[in-house]
C-alpha cells in the first residue's frame, strides 16, 4: 500500500454495493406494495389528473345551464342533466377541480399553523408551550362540525371563510402530533448542540427536528386530507358550504339527492325473474347523487389504503 | 381523601371550567356579527328606530360581561331568548322563543340516538371481541376491510344507498322520516329506522375497530399467555381473563363513539329530513338565525364533553392501577 493513498470504507464499500437512486428505491417499495395500496396510488393519480386538466377534459362549462333539466343518460350528456340543465359529467369533472383543491389547500394551511405552532411548543415547553395547549384543548371540547356551522353563521360561506375555518380548527390535531413527536426529538443531543451553537429558532425547527419527524406527519397528512375533504364536503352538503354555481360533490349530491325518490319499486318481470332494463333505467335515473357521493367515498377510501400501506412500511412492523 | 375521588373532583372541575370557556366562545360568537346584521335580520325595509329598538333588545347597549352573565343566567334556565327569524321590517315580532323551537326536536333526536345506541353498542361489542378472538382469519379480514371502507365514506353516502335500496327498490321503509309527537312509540321506530340504521353502520365501524384494538393489546399481556398455558379455553379466558380488565377501555371506546354520534346525527338528519336539532341547526345557519345556533352549539357541546367526562371518570374508576397509586 502506497502511502499517497488514504483508507476510504466508502470507497470499499462502493466498489461492490450499488448506489440506488431514490427513485429507483422508491420502485423496489412500491413493487412490494399490496394491492389495496397500489389500487388506492392509482387512484389518486387518476383524481390529481382529472382535477389539474379539468377545463380540457370537461366537454362543456362548468356553470353552464344552456340545456333542458333532467336529461337521461347518453345523447350527447354521458350522465344526464341536472335540475336547471347543468351536464352532470362535466360537473363532476370540475368538482374534482374545486372539491380537492380546497380541501388540499385547507390541509397545507392547517399543517402550516398547526405544525410550526406544536414545533414552536415543543421546543419552548415553558409558558408558550401552556398557552397553546390550553387553548387547543378548549378547542377540541366543542365537536369539528358543530364549531364549524356556528363560525359559519357568523362570517358566512364564503370559500375563502371556509377554508380559514376548517384550517384553524383542523390545526388542533396537527398541533398536537407535531408536538407529541417532537418532544422525543427535542431532548437529543444533536439539538441541544445546535441550540448551544447559537442557531435561531428557525434553523432548529426546520433543519434539526421537522426532517426526523417527517414519516409520521406525511401518515397524518393523509388521514387530515381526508377528513377535511369529508369534512367540506358535508358542509357543502348541508348547504353551508361551497356555494353555486362553483361546481362541488358534496353540493351536486343535495342538489340531485330527491332523484333516488323516483326510482320504481322493483319488481319480477320475465323469464328471469327480475326486470333487469327497468332496473338499470332507474339506477340511472337515480345516479347523479349516488356519481358524486361515490367520488368522495372512492378519493377517501384511496387516501385511507395508502396511508395504511405507509404507516406499515414507517413503522418498521413486519408480518 | 382516597386519592381517586380527588382525581375524580379535579376531572369534574376541569369539565366544568372547559364548559365555562366554551360558553365564552359560544357568547362571543354574537360579538363578530358584521355591525349592520340588524338590517339584515330585520329586512331592507327596516326603519332606523326598529333596528335601534332590536339592538336595545338584544342589549348591545350594555357592557359585554353584564351580557354574558345575563345570557349564562339564562341559559341555566333553559332560555335561550328569541329566534331572529319572523321579525319584520315593521317592528312587529312573530318570533317565537329558542326554547320553544328547540324543545320537541330534542326530543326526537334523544330518540333517534338512543335508538342507535341500543343498537350499535351490543353489535360493536359482540363483532369487536369475535374479530379479535379470530383475529387475522378470512372472518377478521372481511369485517376489517368492511369496517375501513365504512369509516373513509361519507355518512350521506351511506344514507342514500340504504335510501335506495330500502326505500325506492324495496319500498320497506319510509324514505322520509317524518315523525310526529302524536305517533305511538313502534310507528316512531319504524319511521326512524333508516336514519337509525345508517347512524348504526358508521358507528359501529368505529366502535368495532376500538375494541378490537383494546382486546388484542389485552390478550398480548403475560397473564393471558399464562392462562393459555394452563390448558384453558379460549371462550374462558376471554370471559374471565381478558374482559374484567377490557372494561376500562370498552367504556371509554362507547362514550367516545356516543360522542361521535353527536356530529353524525346533523348531516343523518338532513338526508331523512329527520326534525331533530341537527336539521334545526344547519337551518339556523343557513338563515344565520344566531341564538339558534348558540342554543344548538350549547347542546352539542355540552353533550360532548359530558360524555368524554364520563369516559374518562370510568377510566380512572375502573383501573386498578390508579385505584392504587405508587
Amino acid at each position: 500500500m502506497s502511502d499517497d493513498q488514504t483508507y476510504s470504507a466508502a470507497a470499499e464499500v462502493g466498489q461492490i454495493k450499488l448506489q440506488r437512486s431514490r427513485f429507483k428505491r422508491s420502485w423496489i417499495e412500491l413493487k412490494k406494495a399490496p394491492p389495496t395500496a397500489w389500487f388506492g396510488l392509482i387512484m389518486i393519480i387518476i383524481y390529481g389528473f382529472v382535477a389539474i386538466f379539468a377545463p380540457w377534459l370537461a366537454p362543456f362549462g362548468e356553470a353552464d345551464s344552456s340545456f333542458s333539466s333532467f336529461q337521461p343518460w347518453g345523447d350527447g350528456h354521458i350522465f344526464g342533466t341536472d335540475q336547471i340543465g347543468r351536464d352532470i359529467f362535466s360537473r363532476l369533472i370540475f368538482g374534482a377541480r374545486n372539491t380537492i383543491g380546497i380541501a388540499l389547500v385547507t390541509t397545507l394551511l392547517s399543517f402550516a399553523i398547526g405544525g410550526s405552532l406544536g414545533l414552536i411548543a415543543a421546543i419552548n415547553q415553558a409558558w408558550l408551550d401552556q398557552l397553546i395547549s390550553r387553548l387547543v384543548d378548549v378547542l377540541m371540547a366543542i365537536p369539528g362540525l358543530i364549531f364549524a356551522l356556528m363560525l359559519l353563521s357568523i362570517f358566512g360561506s364564503s370559500t375563502i371563510g371556509l377554508i380559514l375555518i376548517i384550517a384553524v380548527l383542523d390545526s388542533t390535531r396537527v398541533f398536537r402530533l407535531t408536538r407529541a413527536v417532537s418532544l422525543t426529538v427535542v431532548v437529543m443531543d444533536y439539538v441541544e448542540a445546535a441550540k448551544l451553537r447559537g442557531e435561531k429558532l428557525g434553523w432548529i425547527m426546520r433543519r434539526e427536528i421537522l426532517p426526523n419527524i417527517m414519516p409520521p406527519l406525511v401518515a397524518e397528512f393523509g388521514l387530515r386530507f381526508s377528513f377535511v375533504f369529508l369534512t367540506i364536503a358535508a358542509l357543502s352538503f348541508l348547504g353551508v358550504g361551497i356555494q353555486p354555481p362553483t361546481a362541488d360533490w358534496g353540493s351536486m349530491v343535495r342538489d340531485n339527492a330527491s332523484l333516488i325518490q323516483f326510482v320504481r319499486p322493483w319488481v319480477t318481470g320475465d323469464a328471469f325473474g327480475a326486470n333487469w332494463g327497468r332496473l338499470g333505467e332507474d339506477i340511472k335515473l337515480a345516479s347523479p347523487p349516488l356519481l358524486a357521493a361515490g367520488a368522495i367515498a372512492l378519493l377517501t377510501i384511496s387516501v385511507n389504503f395508502v396511508v395504511d400501506w405507509f404507516l406499515h412500511k414507517t413503522s418498521g412492523l413486519k408480518e | 381523601m382516597h386519592p381517586i375521588v380527588r382525581t375524580i373532583i379535579q376531572r369534574l372541575l376541569l369539565g366544568l371550567f372547559t364548559l365555562f370557556l366554551v360558553s365564552l366562545i359560544i357568547f362571543s360568537s354574537i360579538e363578530f356579527l358584521p355591525g349592520d346584521f340588524g338590517e339584515a335580520v330585520l329586512g331592507q325595509a327596516a326603519t332606523k328606530e326598529t333596528v335601534a329598538a332590536f339592538r336595545r333588545e338584544l342589549g348591545l347597549d350594555l357592557p359585554a360581561y353584564q351580557r354574558y352573565f345575563d345570557w349564562v343566567v339564562g341559559v341555566v334556565q333553559g332560555d335561550f331568548g328569541q329566534s331572529f327569524s319572523g321579525r319584520a321590517s315593521s317592528g312587529q315580532d312573530r318570533s317565537r322563543s329558542v326554547i320553544e323551537l328547540i324543545g320537541p326536536r330534542l326530543k326526537n333526536t334523544l330518540f333517534l340516538a338512543t335508538m342507535t345506541a341500543v343498537i350499535a353498542v351490543p353489535l360493536a361489542l359482540f363483532l369487536g371481541i369475535t374479530a379479535a378472538l379470530y383475529r387475522n382469519s378470512i372472518y377478521d379480514r372481511v369485517i376489517n376491510a368492511t369496517t375501513l371502507t365504512t369509516i373513509a365514506t361519507p355518512e350521506f353516502f351511506v344514507a342514500y344507498i340504504l335510501m335506495l335500496l330500502l326505500s325506492s327498490l324495496y319500498n320497506v321503509f319510509p324514505s322520509l322520516s317524518g315523525i310526529r309527537a302524536d305517533m305511538t312509540f313502534w310507528d316512531k321506530i319504524y319511521v326512524s329506522t333508516l336514519p337509525s340504521l345508517t347512524l348504526t353502520l358508521v358507528i359501529v365501524a368505529h366502535m368495532m375497530r376500538m375494541t378490537r384494538a383494546a382486546i388484542i393489546n389485552l390478550l398480548a399481556s403475560p397473564y393471558i399467555e399464562m392462562a393459555r398455558l394452563k390448558g384453558i379455553s379460549s371462550s374462558r379466558i376471554i370471559v374471565r381473563h381478558a374482559l374484567p380488565n377490557a372494561w376500562a377501555p370498552i367504556a371509554t371506546v362507547i362514550a367516545f363513539n356516543l360522542a361521535y354520534l353527536v356530529v353524525g346525527v346533523v348531516v343523518v338528519e338532513v338526508v331523512f329530513t329527520y326534525p331533530g336539532i341537527g336539521q334545526l341547526m344547519v337551518d339556523a345557519v343557513r338563515t344565520r338565525d344566531v341564538p339558534v345556533v348558540q342554543a344548538c352549539t350549547v347542546i352539542f357541546a355540552g353533550t360532548y364533553i359530558m360524555l368524554n367526562l364520563i369516559a374518562d371518570i370510568i377510566g380512572i374508576i375502573s383501573n386498578p392501577r390508579l385505584l392504587h397509586p405508587r
